[in-house]
C-alpha cells in the first residue's frame, strides 16, 4: 500500500465516522463534531510545529488557546462607553506604567555595573513602580467594574469584525510565548514544560479574576458572529422556500446552514495553515529545524543558533494555537473562562499529535479529527459499557450507582491509556514522518 | 505601636500557616527531586501520585472509623498512613514495571520520559476520580486545635489570639521525622549511598557493581512514601480535592527548581521559600501594620500585594527569576 492510498484510506475512515454519526444520531451532531475537529486539527498543527519539527514540549496549550478566546472579546465586542469614561484611561495608564516599570528595570539592569548598586537600584525601581501601578490601577478597576455590573462591568472591545480577532488571537498568544520562550529555552528541555504549565494556569487565573478585562467568571456572552442568526434565516422567505423544496424542516435547515458556514470558514483557515506548514517543513528552514531536533550539538557546530530558532518556532506554534482558540470562542459565541481545563485543551491536543504522527502535518490533522471524534464518543460509549457491566446488579446497588456516576471520568483514563499505548507501540503515529 | 500584638497576628496568619505549607511543599519537592536525581526526568505525575496515596489513606481511614479504631486525640488518618503508603507504593512500582522500565531499557531522551509521565498523570488522575470522585473530602478527626484563639487570649491576656491547629503541629513534626529518616538513609546506609553514587555517575556506579533496578525500585518506594505523607498532611490541613493536587504540581516544581533539581537539601529550602513568598505576598497586611506602625502611618486599604487568586503566579514568577538568573537553583543542583 503506497503512502497516498493509505492516507486516502485514513481520511476516508474519518469521513465514514462522521457520516455514520450523521446517520445513526443526527446530522447536527456530525457537523458539530466536524467543526470542532477542524479547530482541533489547527491546534494539532501548531503543536506539531513545536514538537514534530523542533522537539519542544509545550504543556501550556490551554493558556494560548484561552488568549485567543480573549482576543475575540477584545476585538469584536462593542466598547462600553461609560466604563471607558469612568476609568478606562486610568486602567490603560496603569498597564503602561506597569510595563514601563519592567522595561525600566531591565534597562537599569543592563546599564548599571554588577554589584550591590545594581541590586538596590533594581529593587527600588520595581517596588516604587509596583506601588504607583497599584494606586492608579485599583481605582480605575473599581470605577470600571462599578458600571452596570450585571450586564457590563468591563471595558468591552473595539467593536471590529469578529474575523479580525483570529489573527489578533495569534498575536496575543505569540507575545505570551515569546516571554516564556525567552526565559525557559536554552535551558534543560523539561524547564520549558514546567514554565508553560505555569503560564497556562496563570492566564486562566487572570481571565477568571480580572473582571474589567473580560468579565471574569461572569462570562461574556453574545459575541458577534460571522454567520447569520438562525432565527433570521427562519424568518426569511427565500430560505424557508429553498429548505422546503429540499424537503428539510426550516428549523433544522437553518442550524445546519449556519454550522456549514462555520465549517467553510474553518476549512479555509486550516487549508491556509496546512499549506504554510507544508511549505515550512520542506523548506531549508524546516530541514534545519529537524536537524536541530535530531542533534542539537551537531547543528550548533554547523553554526545554527539553536536557542533563537527554538524561540522562533515556539512563538509560531503558539500563535497557531491562539488562532484556533479565537476560532473556537467565535464558534461558541461566548467566552467562559471556567471551562478551560488542561485535560481538554492541552492534553487532548497532545494525544492528537502523537496518535496522528508527530513531525507529519497530515498526521496531525488526521489525529485532530480522529481523537476529537473519540473524545465526543467516549462518554456515551463509557456509559453504555457501564450499563452493560452493571446490568446484572440490582437497581440502587451502591457499586452500580458508583460505576454509572463515574462513567464521566472515563475520558481521563481512556486518553491516558491511548497516549501510553501509542507512545509504546507506535511512537511514530498513524502517518509517520518521512 | 504594639509590637507584641503585631508579632502574634503575624504568627497566626503568616508564620504558622507558611511553616506548615512549606513542610508539605518540601516533602513534595523532595519526591520530585529524588526522581530527577535517580531517574533523570521531571515527574509530572507527582501531584497525582500524592492524590492517589491520599485517596488510599482516606479510604482506609474511613474503614478504621467504621470499625471504631481511632488514635484520639490525633487524627485516625495517621494510623491509616502506613497502609496508604503501601497501596501507593504498589501502584508506583506497577507503573514503573509497566511503563517506565521499557523506556529506561531504550535509553530514551528525558523529554520522552516527561511525556510518558504526563500520560501516567492522567491515568492516575482518572483512577482517583473514578474511585473517590472529583469532590472535596474532609477526613480530619480528633482534636482540632493544640491551642485555640480563646485559650491563648485567656492564657496571655493579649488582644490578639494565636491558634495552632493539630494538623499544623502534626505536619511540622512528621515532616521533621521524615526528613531526618531520609537524610540518615541517604548518607549512612549502604543502599542510600549506592543511590547517591548512581545519581552522581551512572556508569561508574554500574561498574562498581550497583544493581540499577534495585536503586530504581528503592527510589520509587521512597517517592511513594514521601508523596503519600505530603498528600495526607496537605489533605488534613486543608481538604482533599483531586484537582487541587494536580495544581500543587506548579509550586512543587518551583520549590524543587529554586532549590536546585536533584539536591534534597535544596528541595527543603525551596519549599519554604515558595511557601513563605506565597503566603506573605497574598496576605492582607492591614492588621499587622496597624499594630506595628504609628497610627499616622497605618494603611487605609488592605495592604495586600496580590489577591489570593494569584498565589500560583507567585511560585511562577519566582521560578522565572531563578531560571533567568541562576538556572541551577540556589543550592546548585545538576540541571543546566
Amino acid at each position: 500500500m503506497t503512502d497516498t492510498t493509505r492516507n486516502v484510506f485514513y481520511f476516508g475512515c474519518i469521513a465514514a465516522l462522521l457520516i455514520g454519526t450523521g446517520i445513526m444520531t443526527s446530522w447536527n451532531l456530525a457537523i458539530t463534531i466536524l467543526n470542532f475537529g477542524l479547530i482541533s486539527a489547527i491546534m494539532a498543527l501548531g503543536v506539531n510545529l513545536q514538537w514534530g519539527f523542533a522537539g519542544l514540549f509545550n504543556v501550556g496549550i490551554m493558556g494560548f488557546v484561552a488568549l485567543g478566546g480573549l482576543a475575540t472579546v477584545l476585538v469584536a465586542m462593542p466598547p462600553v462607553g461609560e466604563a471607558w469614561a469612568a476609568g478606562g484611561l486610568r486602567v490603560i495608564t496603569a498597564l503602561v506604567l506597569g510595563a514601563a516599570t519592567i522595561v525600566g528595570a531591565i534597562l537599569a539592569y543592563n546599564a548599571l555595573p554588577k554589584g550591590r548598586m545594581r541590586t538596590l537600584g533594581l529593587l527600588a525601581i520595581l517596588i516604587v513602580g509596583f506601588f504607583i501601578y497599584r494606586a492608579v490601577f485599583d481605582s480605575g478597576v473599581q470605577a470600571v467594574e462599578a458600571i452596570n455590573p450585571a450586564t457590563a462591568g468591563y471595558l468591552g472591545g473595539l467593536g471590529l469584525p469578529v474575523l479580525l480577532a483570529w489573527p489578533v488571537g495569534g498575536l496575543l498568544a505569540a507575545g505570551a510565548a515569546w516571554i516564556i520562550g525567552k526565559t525557559a529555552l536554552g535551558l534543560r528541555s523539561d524547564y520549558l514544560a514546567i514554565a508553560t504549565l505555569g503560564i497556562a494556569e496563570i492566564i486562566i487565573a487572570i481571565l477568571k479574576n480580572e473582571d474589567w478585562l473580560a468579565r471574569g467568571v461572569k462570562n461574556v456572552v453574545g459575541l458577534p458572529r460571522p454567520a447569520p442568526y438562525e432565527i433570521d434565516l427562519q424568518n426569511s422567505d427565500t430560505f424557508v422556500e429553498r429548505a422546503t423544496s429540499l424537503g428539510i424542516d426550516p428549523v433544522t435547515a437553518s442550524t445546519l446552514w449556519v454550522k456549514a458556514i462555520y465549517a467553510g470558514l474553518f476549512t479555509v483557515v486550516l487549508l491556509i495553515l496546512f499549506m504554510l506548514a507544508q511549505r515550512a517543513l520542506h523548506s531549508p528552514w524546516g530541514r534545519m529545524m529537524r536537524a536541530i531536533r535530531d542533534n542539537e550539538v551537531a547543528a550548533e557546530a554547523m553554526g545554527k543558533d539553536v536557542t533563537a530558532r527554538h524561540l522562533q518556532i515556539f512563538v509560531l506554534g503558539s500563535a497557531i494555537c491562539g488562532i484556533a482558540g479565537a476560532m473556537m470562542t467565535t464558534l461558541d459565541g461566548q467566552l467562559t473562562p471556567g471551562t478551560y481545563q488542561p485535560l481538554r485543551f492541552t492534553f487532548l491536543v497532545w494525544v492528537m499529535v502523537i496518535v496522528g504522527g508527530s513531525g507529519n502535518n497530515l498526521g496531525a490533522v488526521l489525529g485532530g479529527f480522529l481523537i476529537w471524534w473519540l473524545w465526543v464518543m467516549v462518554e456515551p460509549i463509557g456509559l453504555w459499557l457501564m450499563q452493560v457491566v452493571t446490568s446484572g446488579m440490582a437497581d440502587g446497588f451502591w457499586l452500580r450507582e458508583h460505576l454509572l456516576d463515574s462513567a464521566a471520568h472515563m475520558r481521563l483514563l481512556t486518553m491516558g491509556v491511548v497516549l501510553l499505548l501509542v507512545l509504546r507501540f507506535s511512537p511514530r503515529g498513524l502517518i509517520p514522518e518521512k | 505601636m504594639d509590637f507584641l500584638n503585631a508579632f502574634i497576628t503575624l504568627s497566626n496568619f503568616v508564620l504558622i500557616p507558611a511553616i506548615a505549607y512549606g513542610s508539605q511543599l518540601a516533602l513534595g519537592a523532595l519526591g520530585v527531586t529524588l526522581i530527577y536525581g535517580i531517574l533523570r526526568f521531571s515527574n509530572f505525575a507527582h501531584g497525582d501520585t500524592m492524590a492517589f496515596g491520599t485517596m488510599a489513606t482516606i479510604l482506609i481511614t474511613w474503614a478504621f472509623q467504621g470499625l471504631g479504631i481511632s488514635a484520639a486525640p490525633l487524627p485516625t488518618a495517621l494510623l491509616a498512613l502506613p497502609f496508604g503508603i503501601g497501596v501507593c507504593a504498589l501502584l508506583v512500582l506497577a507503573t514503573d514495571r509497566g511503563v517506565y522500565r521499557f523506556y529506561r531499557g531504550q535509553k530514551a531522551k528525558p523529554i520522552i520520559f516527561v511525556m510518558v509521565s504526563l500520560g501516567v498523570m492522567f491515568i492516575m488522575n482518572g483512577l482517583v476520580r473514578f474511585i473517590i470522585g472529583p469532590d472535596d473530602q474532609r477526613f480530619s478527626d480528633g482534636e482540632r486545635f493544640i491551642i485555640s484563639v480563646r485559650q491563648f487570649k485567656a492564657l496571655t491576656g493579649l488582644d490578639e489570639g494565636l491558634a495552632i491547629k493539630t494538623t499544623q503541629g502534626i505536619t511540622v513534626i512528621t515532616a521533621i521525622i521524615v526528613v531526618v529518616l531520609l537524610f540518615y538513609f541517604l548518607n549512612r546506609t549502604r543502599t542510600g549511598k549506592s543511590m547517591r553514587a548512581y545519581s552522581d555517575n551512572e556508569d561508574l556506579a554500574l561498574l562498581s557493581g550497583i544493581n540499577p533496578e534495585r536503586v530504581v525500585m528503592v527510589t520509587w518506594l521512597i517517592v511513594a512514601a514521601l508523596a503519600t505523607v505530603a498528600g495526607v498532611l496537605y489533605g488534613l490541613d486543608k481538604s482533599f480535592k483531586p484537582f487541587v493536587y494536580f495544581q500543587l504540581l506548579l509550586p512543587i516544581f518551583a520549590s524543587a527548581i529554586v532549590g536546585g533539581l536533584g539536591n534534597p537539601l535544596g528541595a527543603i529550602a525551596g519549599g519554604f521559600t515558595i511557601a513563605f513568598s506565597e503566603v506573605m505576598i497574598t496576605y492582607a497586611w492591614k492588621k499587622v501594620a496597624g499594630y506595628a506602625l504609628p497610627d499616622s502611618l497605618a494603611p487605609d486599604g488592605l495592604a495586600q500585594l496580590l489577591s489570593t487568586d494569584y498565589k500560583f503566579a507567585v511560585s511562577f514568577v519566582i521560578l522565572l527569576i531563578v531560571l533567568l538568573f541562576k538556572p541551577t537553583g540556589l543550592f546548585s543542583g545538576k540541571a543546566v
